[in-house]
């Protein structure tokens, strides 16, 4: 009787706490995302009345050339800015691993353009990226290569993105280290002492171990990269020519330019949808994959 | 991509070891000849843009670049005061940035704690819901929360931004709940055998013990408030509310020629997550290590 009693306080005790999470959660997240639901399924600008049509938004949204841009641009953006983001901030990190005098100097200024983000990132890019006057082509013109249109190129803008994107790869490298650092030495000494070399074991201790390190990053950088949206707001709004038109600028102009709520509701459910199948199918892989033992 | 050849160091004998001496020298050079290079070039932007922003028009346009100017014009920073009201948008980031950085620790450590050091029914379900709506993009809520807080009146108001951040927000809760639960539950016991309640303990014990793990999450969130750029983008209308990513957004479409403006609110912009960066870096590589990136 005691007992139980005693443990209906705890729960109580305990769902109070949570409390502010849960009422958070109904109110910012469930019940919005109930509501934009509802919303696909109409016609409605935020004022006049709405008018209830159906699966007409998806239908049209199927047909949409503007939509299957967006979401080309920003699929081919996150899979080239992922697999970039690994390998670099994983060779990075491994490099940064040794034992070496300075490794303190190159981890601050590897991690520093990670802490910045947003407009004033994006507004200084602009300039580097600059055909005539920008710092990167003068650069590069030293290994005699001729000028980029960069962000007013068709071809170069999107690549350009992914740059900018890729000089904050620093946060990566520091997860990536802080799970290096947690690989018991042993394994190494252990593997050493069996003759097995550098390849050998970056490949059979480091990588398994570093597996949950891999798919967190891998997670965490698709959800962001999906809703990449300030960047591109800032530097190319979208162009040239529906270059960087990625899915969050074409909510954004349904939205708050054409005042299409309807229409932007059906498309930000279905970037729900991609979000969530994708992470979940990551994650699936990932069950095989990882090996979570000695970690 | 040498990994940890060089741990061992208490090699006995003297052949062995000078061997090892200089394999560990060679892998120091190749070190150095890869982290080098790559810092300068981390590095380039940041310089690019303290550069320009001291430079005068005549030199901005020049081809192939003068980095030094030939007349320091610090008056460059000046002007960007004169031409829209930089200090206001400081002042306004600052308080949407403490704000919300507070709201944030709130939320997050109780939701934390409940998770954390009490048993109820449904609890895993409940963490699991938790950590899924960090897949909600936040394009799905924005149409719903937008009306909503529109019907509440609070447009052109920060109440949209900030009210949110007192709910608890699922990454950082999970980052607290991780630390806690490395916390021994001895101190706490003991605490309640003197008679003190859940509430206190936590206040008086948890917290005081987790500031570590606090610190991280306030300079996490720091970063994100202060980079903030969608939400004010879309709730707020009057530029004497504008924070400085808003702000430097309208100036860039007002001046986009005049980069040496530009380049100089970007660094104005820029400088404070700069600075708490150099005052807090321990707390960076703990954060990481708390996320439970090992699994």
């Amino acid at each position: 009787m005691f007992n139980s009693d005693l443990l209906r306080r705890e729960a109580i005790q305990g769902y109070l706490f949570i409390l502010p999470w849960f009422v958070g959660f109904v109110v910012f997240t469930a019940g919005p995302l109930t509501a934009a639901l509802g919303f696909s399924f109409t016609d409605w600008n935020g004022v006049s009345a709405l008018e209830w049509i159906g699966f007409e938004n998806y239908i049209q949204l199927s047909q949409d050339s503007r939509f299957w841009q967006s979401l080309k641009v920003t699929l081919v953006f996150t899979f080239f800015y992922l697999i970039l983001n690994l390998i670099i901030g994983f060779a990075l990190a491994l490099v940064m691993n040794q034992p070496a005098p300075g490794m303190r100097l190159f981890r601050t200024i590897y991690y520093l353009p990670a802490v910045l983000s947003g407009v004033a990132v994006a507004v200084l890019w602009s300039f580097l990226f600059h055909r005539e006057f920008g710092a990167l082509n003068w650069l590069l013109g030293f290994i005699g290569i001729k000028r980029i249109g960069w962000i007013v190129s068709e071809s170069w803008a999107l690549p350009s993105i992914i740059i900018m994107e890729l000089w904050r790869v620093g946060s990566t490298i520091i997860i990536f280290l802080a799970g290096l650092q947690g690989i018991p030495p042993e394994l190494y000494e252990a593997a050493e002492v069996d003759g097995a070399n550098r390849r050998w074991r970056l490949w059979s201790i480091t990588i398994p171990l570093m597996s949950p390190t891999i798919f967190f990053v891998l997670i965490v950088g698709f959800i962001n990269s999906m809703q990449v949206f300030t960047q591109a707001y800032i530097m190319t709004r979208g162009g040239p020519n529906y270059a960087t038109f990625f899915y969050s600028i074409n909510l954004y102009q349904t939205t708050f330019r054409e005042l299409r709520l309807g229409y932007a509701s059906a498309q930000a459910g279905v970037l729900f949808v991609i979000i969530f199948i994708i992470t979940l199918c990551i994650l699936w892989v990932s069950r095989y994959r990882v090996n979570y033992e000695l970690v | 991509m040498a990994t940890a050849t060089a741990s061992a160091t208490s090699a006995g004998q003297g052949g062995f070891w000078s061997r090892r001496r200089k394999l560990r020298l060679q892998n120091h050079l190749l070190t150095y000849l890869v982290l080098i290079p790559g810092a300068l070039l981390f590095l380039y932007p940041l310089l690019w843009m303290l550069s320009t922003s001291v430079k005068p028009k005549d030199q901005i346009f020049t081809y192939p670049i003068e980095w030094i100017p030939h007349t320091w014009m610090w008056s460059n920073y000046g002007e960007v005061f004169n031409q829209v009201p930089f200090w206001t948008y400081t002042v306004n980031t600052a308080i949407i940035t403490v704000i919300g950085v507070v709201g944030t620790l709130f939320g997050s450590s109780l939701a934390a704690y409940g998770f954390a050091r009490f048993r109820f029914p449904g609890k895993d379900a409940l963490f699991v819901l938790m950590l899924s709506t960090m897949m909600v993009p936040i394009w799905v809520t924005l149409i719903p929360s937008f009306l909503m807080f529109r019907w509440f009146g609070w447009l052109n108001s920060y109440l949209p931004i900030l009210v949110p951040a007192f709910f608890a927000q699922p990454f950082y809760t999970f980052l607290l709940r991780q630390f806690f639960m490395t916390v021994p539950i001895d101190l706490e016991d003991a605490a309640r055998i003197d008679g003190a309640n859940r509430l206190q303990i936590f206040l008086n014990i948890m917290l005081p013990l987790s500031r570590p793990a606090l610190a991280t999450v306030a300079i996490f969130a720091f970063f994100f408030y202060w980079n903030e750029f969608l939400l004010p983008l879309i709730y707020i209308q009057d530029q004497t509310k504008f924070p400085i990513s808003v702000g430097i957004s309208a100036f860039v479409s007002e001046y986009r020629s005049d980069f040496a403006l530009m380049m100089a609110a970007s660094a104005m912009a820029l400088a404070p997550p700069m600075i708490v960066f150099f005052l807090a870096q321990r707390y960076f590589i703990q954060g990481f290590v708390l996320s439970g990136v090992k699994g």
